[in-house]
């Protein structure tokens, strides 16, 4: 029972989470962080398990059933989810967090150990509702996140009539809670007050998320991981734990970030994101051309897509959350290696907001087995695009839609986007003849340069494959 | 009734090209055109009558016939006096017709009033929109391109030694260094046949943003040793006329440039204006004995100093080629260009395919093009609302001032909320007790290191972040082994389910990030 060895290894873990972290900075680097990261974890459990003297008698048999369980089902989980199904494995994950961190924070609240007054009492009641409240909403916000990435709710933004007053009501509902609870008698009104305003945080999670479409989906799935980083630093402080504090805030702000990063690929503010209902504001969104009747480009068949790839030099394949959902990205290895074998220059070129979570198009070009310097982001590989023969489009829309440069009245305007229409030729690979998630319409199915593959984008690929000589 | 086009003879002196070949003229018919052309029209281009006939086009002797006959007919040059026939083209012009040619309407009013009286409708190909989706009928594009590729071919035919450098057992030959001013498509092509000729090329343009296209062409681009001050005129895509201080330090380079290089080739134009002066007889005097200047711009008065316009003149060693027919002098492939330009104008006017064509005003390509309607001028054109990549490059000159603002702005927002956090840092430590604040400085440092270190993650390793700090968030089964042995039987049961599924978190997590980790290879 020793609080000095504790507080060491706490220190230690704290280190060793950060360098878990610094190490992502690169591939080869990232799998050591990862084992940083996992005796980090290690130590803070011995140390908390072992070192100190909270943990006593019942106790630990309590923690090592619901140990054993929960290691259980996570590595179950982490065994049999497909990388296609990452963001969902990411939204459900946060939501445990979440739920973790209101219990944490109830359980906080009900212990009867703790005896404080004055200021430190209102300021441990504070951060036992802060905890909650962003608990809670991390919570639900994550398993409707959950839903909407698993296809069970639709991923339409639901705009519910006054969404934004309904959101500033919930607000002050929790202020108005907050302020019965903080200072009140450990019994009735207080305890009343915290199931409400977790009830309220609950619906308010729910109403957020559900208001975000689809497309916005890196923006939320990062805003929760951030969320759920600030709930774990809340109750670090409630229960004055700086390990908790630490981590929490390290992952709250690598949170954050991600979602400034997802913001400013789309042009968007943060708040506008939140606020939800995008490409729906005002009833339908015009189509964004002059009105004018154009033709779309001329299609063309796999087996001419594989001969344009087998003449091309510099060869940029576009992916999208088309290619996700088809499932395509092993046979695009395939035609990599393939093109690559011949002296074709093949890579890929990866928006910040392709799929549905940050760097989603990236993992599943992993899974295929594509070598990742091959794999460029936007910045890196748009001046290369005028020099580039082919670029293969695949399930992608408004990340390559030139109206986000020229036309200053499109909802996607100012918006970086690859400029794939200015390389030799575009092969888009697309469904159907309908718009992009924004409702907005694409002047690059209309360009001369531009070729439509219709059809499903497995089929499409598999075609191209065995075309290509 | 299916319209009757008529190709006449050239009749400018040295004119070798014809404004349709045989195959042009084959899938012309094929819109429903019926087309009639003089006898002997393509023969300087290398085309036989006979050639002609088996495309299915009718060749006729007689002149003055032959213009009555066509409702459409299609020239290179513009319409000039008749040296044979001692009429103007124009007086031969149906009245009524089309005609379809270069015109220069702003060079040429006199023609334009001649057309006008003939009641004629004229569409100048010199006058299409220079607007993406009518690249395939910009014949100066054409044109141009020829040019510059010939100009390389004259220069190899006026100098006197290798393009490209060669060891041979005869001993050691240097490459030859040549310079090409200006990069549009003359330039261009200019420099890409030289380039594949062996020589050393090296290209200048009033327009930095060219140099990537220079480069990829295979020249290295001249920089000046100069800031033009940024007046913040609009880009326009044109070169414009630049500031004193730009020049002298452009007429410094071409000096330097002018004792190093064997072979110069001037393509600068500044459109409505005559040619600038670029090459001084002083440069021409201090380049190398044997040295070649090729003059694109001969037509306009000439880059260089000493051009003397469609011969070649020798001045202080240095062969001046001032030609103002280079098309013409590859007049095959001049003619099989101009012929599919016109190929393509004319289906985008006969949108029913029907030989009947329709000069729809309404259509930006069409109605900039036609110079004379029905015997009303309708030159110049209204300004068109240019659509695609010409809009996108003023855009971001608009948009900068706004973007400045907003950021005094944010800064101004930073400010301002730096003295409120302040502010109210101040007033926590106020009341707040000593431990709190601890935990509150880890807190803040804690936001910061997780800020610093985020911010190097490679965007392509976003996904394991979010699963790895997934996992490590799980430390919050930390509070609940806290509790976990609390004499409350409530607190030990929430306890339980928040470490179940903090654990779920933490396994589920780390084994994940693992997992794609493992995927990521070179």
């Amino acid at each position: 029972m020793n609080l000095g060895l504790q507080t060491a290894f706490y220190i230690a873990s704290a280190v060793l989470f950060i360098l878990a972290l610094g190490g992502l900075s690169h591939p080869e680097t990232a799998r050591r962080g990862n084992a940083y990261g996992i005796t980090g974890m290690a130590l803070a459990l011995i140390a908390t398990i072992f070192m100190g003297d909270q943990v006593q008698g019942a106790g630990y048999v309590w923690l090592g059933i619901a140990m054993i369980v929960g290691g259980g089902i996570g590595l179950f989980l982490a065994v049999k989810v497909q990388m296609t199904e990452m963001p969902e494995l990411v939204a459900i994950l946060h939501s445990f967090v979440g739920m973790a961190a209101v219990l944490v924070g109830y359980a906080g609240y009900f212990d009867p150990s703790l005896a404080l007054s004055g200021a430190a009492m209102v300021i441990h009641e504070i951060e036992i509702y802060l905890g909650v409240l962003i608990g809670a909403v991390t919570f639900t916000g994550s398993v409707v996140a959950f839903g909407k990435l698993k296809g069970i709710i639709t991923s339409k933004p639901l705009c519910l009539p006054g969404r934004h007053w309904l959101n500033l009501g919930l607000g002050v509902g929790c202020l108005f809670l907050g302020s019965i609870f903080v200072g009140g008698e450990h019994s009735g009104g207080a305890i009343f007050a915290l199931i409400l305003m977790t009830l309220i945080a609950f619906a308010f999670g729910v109403h957020m998320v559900m208001a975000i479409g689809g497309a916005d989906m890196p923006v939320v799935v990062s805003m929760l991981n951030s969320y759920s980083g600030w709930a774990a630093a809340a109750t670090g402080f409630m229960l004055g734990n700086d390990l908790l504090i630490v981590t929490g805030a390290l992952v709250g702000s690598s949170g954050a970030i991600l979602s400034y990063i997802m913001c400013r690929a789309m042009n968007r503010k943060f708040i506008a994101v939140i606020a939800g209902g995008f490409g729906s504001d005002g009833g339908t969104v015009a189509p964004a051309g002059d009105g004018e009747q154009q033709e779309y480009s001329p299609e063309t068949s796999p087996d001419e897509t594989a001969e344009m790839l087998d003449n091309a030099k510099e060869v940029v394949i576009v992916p999208g959350y088309g290619m996700a959902v088809a499932q395509a990205q092993h046979t695009i290895n395939e035609i990599t290696r393939k093109l690559r074998d011949k002296g074709v220059n093949v890579r890929f070129a990866i928006h910040p907001v392709a799929g549905r979570m940050p760097g989603h198009m990236n993992v599943l070009l992993a899974e295929a087995r594509v070598p990742y310097d091959i794999v460029l982001e936007m910045e890196e590989i748009n001046d290369d695009l005028p020099e580039t023969d082919v670029v293969l489009v695949i399930g992608a829309n408004d990340i390559v839609n030139p109206s986000a440069q020229d036309d200053p009245t499109s909802p996607i305007a100012g918006m970086p986007v690859l400029e794939v229409w200015k390389s030799g030729t575009v092969v888009v690979m697309k469904r159907g003849r309908g718009v992009g998630y924004a409702g907005v319409d694409n002047p690059l199915f209309f360009k001369d340069n531009t070729r439509m593959l219709y059809g499903d984008a497995k089929a499409s690929v598999d075609a191209i494959l065995s075309n290509i000589g | 009734m299916a319209m009757k086009i008529g190709i006449p003879k050239e009749v400018h002196d040295g004119e070798r090209r014809v404004a349709l070949t045989p195959e042009t003229a084959e899938k012309i018919q094929k819109l429903g055109f019926s087309v009639a052309m003089e006898a002997g029209a393509g023969v300087g281009a290398d085309f036989t009558d006979d050639a002609y006939r088996e495309a299915g086009v009718e060749v006729v002797e007689d002149v003055k016939a032959l213009w009555a006959n066509s409702d459409i007919v299609m020239k290179v040059r513009a319409p000039e006096p008749h040296p044979a026939l001692g009429v103007h083209e124009a007086e031969l012009l149906r009245e009524g017709g089309t005609l379809m040619s270069f015109i220069w309407p702003a060079q040429n009013p006199e023609l334009m009033d001649r057309l006008k009286e003939r009641n004629a409708t004229v569409l100048a190909m010199d006058s299409i929109p220079r607007i993406s989706r009518a690249q395939k009928l910009d014949a100066l594009s054409s044109m141009a391109n020829i040019a510059g590729y010939r100009a390389v071919v004259e220069a190899a035919g006026q100098f006197g030694r290798f393009f490209t450098g060669q060891v041979t057992a005869a001993g050691k030959v240097p490459p030859a260094k040549v310079l090409v001013i200006g990069a549009g498509v003359a330039g261009l092509a200019a420099i890409g046949a030289a380039n594949s000729m062996g020589a050393i090329v090296r290209a200048f343009d009033t327009r930095p943003e060219v140099k990537e296209q220079v480069e990829s062409m295979g020249a290295e681009f001249l920089m000046l040793d100069f800031e033009e001050a940024d007046d913040g005129s609009p880009n326009t895509g044109y070169a414009k006329t630049m500031s004193k201080e730009f020049i002298e330090a452009e007429m410094k380079l071409f000096g330097e440039q002018a004792m190093d290089v064997d072979i110069i080739i001037t393509t600068a134009l500044i459109p409505g204006k005559p040619a600038p002066e670029l090459i001084t007889s002083g440069m021409v005097e201090s380049m190398k004995e044997g040295s070649v200047i090729i003059d694109l711009a001969a037509e306009q008065g000439g880059n260089c100093a000493l051009t003397e316009p469609g011969t070649v003149a020798v001045k202080h060693g240095v062969s001046i080629v001032g030609y103002t027919d280079l098309p013409s002098r590859l007049a095959s492939t001049a003619s099989q260009l101009y012929g599919t330009n016109l190929r393509h104008f004319l289906t985008d006017l006969t949108p029913e395919k029907d030989g009947q064509i329709a000069v729809d005003m309404e259509d930006d390509v069409i109605r900039g093009a036609t110079v004379v309607k029905e015997g009303e001028i309708t030159w110049p054109p209204p300004a068109i609302q240019v659509s695609a990549a010409p809009a996108a490059k003023p855009a971001p000159a608009v948009a900068a001032p706004p973007v400045e603002e907003e950021k005094k702005g944010k800064n101004m927002g930073g400010l301002i909320g730096l003295v409120i956090g302040g502010v109210l840092l101040a007033a926590l430590g106020q009341v707040s007790p000593p431990e709190f604040l601890a935990h509150f400085t880890v807190f803040v440092l804690s936001c910061f290191i997780g800020y610093m270190v985020i911010w190097n993650v490679t965007p392509a390793l976003h996904t394991p972040l979010m699963s790895v700090t997934n996992a490590i968030s799980g430390i919050i089964v930390v509070g609940a082994l806290l509790q976990v042995s609390s004499s409350s039987g409530l607190v030990v049961f929430l306890a339980f389910i928040a470490v179940l599924i903090a654990t779920i978190n933490i396994f589920g997590g780390f084994y994940v990030t693992q997992r794609m980790l493992k995927m990521f290879q070179k």
